[in-house]
């Protein structure tokens, strides 16, 4: 009986606050919020990672009984080294400079992915999937025809982003006839698409003559991303991931498809009274999610040594990408943004081991706890004691108590 | 025993939703609290009920300050309050929801549920509330499942009951039955505070009226001293006019036809159950009904969000049974949703995004797969200013708006086009008078343009001061058709199936 009743009457505004998937989301909120609570979630981890960086400095400890002064002065050069090392790995030089931007590649493809499921309120956990299936199309297509590169790179990507749309597609058609939550069947799919590529990997369509183990042939220099300045290995594929940075703008804020989208997104019930096909955005949103992950697989079999497939050719790019998409606050500058942090950890973290000696776990530990700072704005807002309007209305309370 | 709050204010951010209140009751007093939504009543309440602590005020129980942090605090000093969405465990009996929160036990920490079933018969009888503390709460009807939170509050000894719109959910019988309630806990020596916006009500039951505009109380009248257009123009602060002003409608072709229609609801029940009714040009059809009777699943039919089971439902003569959303909208047909906020409109997005919300695929607003937003925003600035929507901008979040403003942005979309049926579900619920009139207004203005017009609301005033027609849904069919100068008693029997055996007193 009870749910006939109305939806509680907020005294004014009305529906003001947000939920927990907006607010970590970040899709629907402003540029000063989608800004603030990163930068201070990066900032507070990279203090604590300060303080382990200390505590875990075994030979510091020992002498910190004898010669308080003189740990406290080690620590503190110490955690000076580690992130003058993280930084002149990542920006220090031209080198670092392409480092960063080539480690930042694959990931803003897949952040991309990610976010724009969430904008259409859909969970894509299946980035992993579909960059296997993706990066195996591309590097079929990358050695088993020869044509010249101007051909041949341009099909092997569309080869990858077909695939990879294909591989989401499922999960999103999944969705919509069955209901089947994405989050499950994406998951699944990751097996799938990863076994699959090992088997693949045997069989002699793609294995390398005369191997035994799972390894591909190599694609042909004609289907190799160029790269872009001498010998570094920047390629082309960090500047497909500007273009696709900006078609990803273009389509979720300049069309109507996008429109839909993100109307799904934040209220798909709204979006049906508006005359949407909600289950057809569903397989939409997936195929387009899946293609942008083919294309940060494509860049991890054609884009990098030894440009063959090998055993889980996508690592954790797949899943590095939530964190990605949720620290670049599901927006394309966001995600490049992120992108391009998370790059700079990556080839700083190897400088960081280098020359501080600090384990490259703990670049890893660093970038955990930024992604758990961002997985709990209250507590980032808690620890700065920053107000959102939309928090502090009371609202919160009142929503509360009808539902 | 007197309960005060004296000089209450309360500051949000950008917002001072109390400022200097004063309201008290007493002892086997009735006041109500009048004002529209926005006025600052919820936070007033919530600052009495230990959710809220004051920016400055306090509260008095026999003029000793009371200190509340929690709910708990106030329940502890007497006070009970009767929320208007029911804090009730569906699948628990009366006995077990009452206890919730308070159970009492015996040895070894035994429910002692005897004593529960005994305590909720005592209160019962003392107050003939007539309720069986074994019944589950789904299988009652909404009018008992709200005396089972009086009873609650009864059985934590409380000595003053807020009630926050309490007649919102029942029938003209139920209220009835709720008068004789609220006037027997009176005589027992009770204080009671009404929260309301329905002037009728105020007038009939207070010894008492408190008025609350912007945030102040700014006027208190005894109910001899005024009527309710005199009560309206305290709330709204400028006089206003309470009636619809329409002329004779004059029905001309029939435009929505509807046959033996069939549809199930969520349970697969025939939530409608072979109706047939007939809109015709020029005139308002009112569906009048207590809530979940079919309305929801009649009018998710007919605008083709929910398919039917059996029967033909014709626009003009062709068949649209089986038409999508998108197909029924493209032949003229507005839909004013029941629920704006779930339905209408995407809130996140801004104004002008909910303007385009249903014609984005369309010249101007797009071309191809481009969005237009330069002419989208064209068309929403035009219609923030025909429609009187007051926002700050037509790109701020619509979530900032109020509720009636929110309503009007949905009522803008949706008649600024050639309309040939509109269908408008509680087109003004929980909305600030002034934005019901303008919205009723423009109603009976699309009628008078011609347009056939089916309103469907619970409240009965509504569909009696907007209909040209009255159909009285029960349990998906009609249980009869009434003149709008019908009585309300005649079309409240109606509402509860003729018998009068559903939640009657």
């Amino acid at each position: 009986m009870t749910e006939d009743v109305a939806p509680p009457e907020n005294e004014k505004p009305e529906g003001g606050s947000s939920g927990w998937y907006e607010q970590v989301t970040g899709v629907g909120s402003s540029i000063r919020q989608a800004l603030l609570v990163p930068a201070l979630a990066l900032l507070t981890a990279l203090i604590i990672g300060a303080f382990i960086i200390a505590v875990t400095d075994v030979d510091t400890l020992r002498i910190l009984g004898d010669d308080p002064g003189e740990a406290l002065r080690l620590t503190f050069t110490g955690i000076g080294d580690s992130y003058k090392a993280l930084f002149v790995g990542s920006f220090g030089s031209v080198r670092a400079i392409t480092e960063t931007l080539f480690a930042a590649t694959p990931l803003i493809f897949a952040g991309l992915a990610v976010a724009v499921g969430f904008q259409a309120g859909l969970f894509n956990i299946g980035a992993n999937g579909q960059m296997h299936m993706g990066g195996m199309a591309a590097l079929w297509v990358g050695f088993s025809i020869s044509v010249p590169a101007f051909v041949h790179l341009p099909l092997a990507i569309i080869a990858a982003i077909a695939a990879g749309a294909i591989w989401g597609g499922i999960a999103g058609l999944l969705r919509a006839r069955t209901g089947a939550h994405e989050v499950i069947t994406t998951i699944m799919l990751n097996f799938i698409a990863l076994f699959l590529v090992d088997y693949w990997l045997k069989t002699s369509i793609f294995q390398q003559p005369g191997r035994n183990d799972p390894i591909s042939q190599k694609a042909a220099e004609s289907a190799q991303f160029p790269t872009l300045l001498g010998d570094y290995r920047l390629n082309i594929g960090f500047l497909l991931a500007l273009a696709a940075v900006w078609s990803v703008w273009w389509l979720m804020y300049r069309s109507t498809i996008g429109f839909e989208f993100r109307a799904v997104g934040a209220n798909p019930s709204g979006g049906r009274y508006a005359g949407m096909s909600v289950a057809w955005i569903y397989v939409a949103v997936m195929a387009v999610s899946g293609g942008l992950s083919g294309l940060a697989g494509a860049n991890q079999t054609l884009g990098l040594e030894p440009y063959r497939g090998i055993s889980n050719f996508a690592g954790t790019i797949g899943f590095d990408a939530i964190a990605l998409a949720l620290l670049g606050r599901s927006h394309p500058v966001g995600v490049l943004s992120a992108g391009l942090l998370f790059g700079a950890l990556r080839a700083g973290g190897r400088e960081m081991q280098g020359a501080a000696g600090v384990p490259i776990d703990l670049v890893l530990v660093i970038q955990a706890l930024i992604i758990v700072f961002i997985a709990a704005p209250a507590l980032v807002r808690a620890i700065y004691r920053i107000k959102t309007p939309d928090q502090d209305g009371g609202t919160t309370v009142t929503t509360g108590w009808g539902t | 025993m007197k309960l005060e709050l004296k000089g209450i204010s309360k500051q949000f951010p950008g917002v001072l939703a109390n400022d200097d209140v004063h309201l008290s009751v007493a002892e086997g007093e009735i006041v109500a609290l009048l004002g529209e939504n926005g006025a600052g009543k919820t936070t007033l309440m919530n600052i009495l009920y230990g959710l809220y602590r004051p920016t400055s005020g306090e509260v008095l129980i026999n003029d000793e300050p009371l200190i509340m942090s929690s709910p708990g605090d106030a329940i502890a000093a007497g006070i009970g309050m009767v929320h208007q969405h029911f804090m009730l465990v569906p699948v628990f009996t009366v006995a077990e929801n009452v206890i919730l929160g308070d159970e009492p036990t015996k040895q070894a920490g035994w429910l002692d549920i005897a004593s529960a079933r005994k305590t909720v018969r005592e209160i019962s009888g003392r107050y003939s509330l007539d309720v069986d503390p074994d019944a589950l709460i789904e299988d009652l009807p909404v009018g008992i499942q709200q005396r089972v939170e009086i009873i609650k509050v009864l059985a934590r000894e409380a000595k003053f009951l807020v009630f926050d719109e309490p007649t919102s959910v029942l029938t003209p019988t139920e209220v009835d039955g709720f008068v004789e309630i609220v006037n027997g806990l009176k005589a027992d020596g009770k204080g009671i505070i009404f929260i309301s916006h329905k002037l009728g009500e105020a007038l009939e039951i207070a010894d008492r009226i408190v008025i609350m505009r912007r945030g102040r109380t700014v006027a208190e009248v005894l109910p001899s001293d005024v009527d309710e257009e005199k009560l309206a123009e305290l709330m709204v602060g400028r006089p206003v006019d309470l009636r619809v002003h329409k002329e004779e409608a004059q029905p001309a072709d029939v435009v929505l036809s509807v046959e033996q229609l069939v549809v199930l609801n969520d349970r697969n029940h025939r939530a409608v159950d072979g109706l047939s009714f007939e809109v015709r040009a020029g005139e308002i059809v009112g569906i009048a009904g207590v809530q979940g009777n079919g309305q929801t699943e009649l009018v998710e039919s007919l605008t083709g969000m929910r398919p039917s089971l059996g029967g033909i439902v014709r626009l003009s003569g062709e068949d649209v049974t089986t038409d999508s959303p998108r197909s029924i909208h493209k032949r003229n047909v507005a839909h004013v949703p029941e629920d704006r906020q779930k339905s209408g409109l995407v809130l996140s997005f801004t104004v002008t995004e909910n303007i385009v919300l249903d014609s984005y695929y369309e010249a101007p607003v797009s071309q191809g797969i481009r969005m237009n937003w330069s002419a989208a925003e064209e068309r929403a600035l035009r219609l923030v200013e025909e429609y009187d929507v007051r926002t700050p901008g037509v790109d701020v979040a619509v979530s900032t708006l109020s509720g009636g403003n929110q309503q009007k942005v949905i009522v803008a979309r949706e008649f600024d086009r050639d309309v040939a049926l509109v269908i408008a579900s509680q087109p003004t619920r929980g909305i600030d008078v002034g934005s019901i009139e303008y919205i009723h207004s423009r109603i009976v203005e699309e009628r008078d343009n011609n347009a056939a017009v089916l309103i469907v609301s619970s409240e009965l005033d509504e569909i009696t001061a907007l209909a040209d027609r009255i159909l009285v849904l029960y349990e998906g069919k009609i249980a009869g058709e009434f003149d709008p100068s019908a009585s309300t008693t005649e079309i409240g029997l109606a509402m509860l199936g003729s018998q009068g055996e559903v939640g009657a007193t």
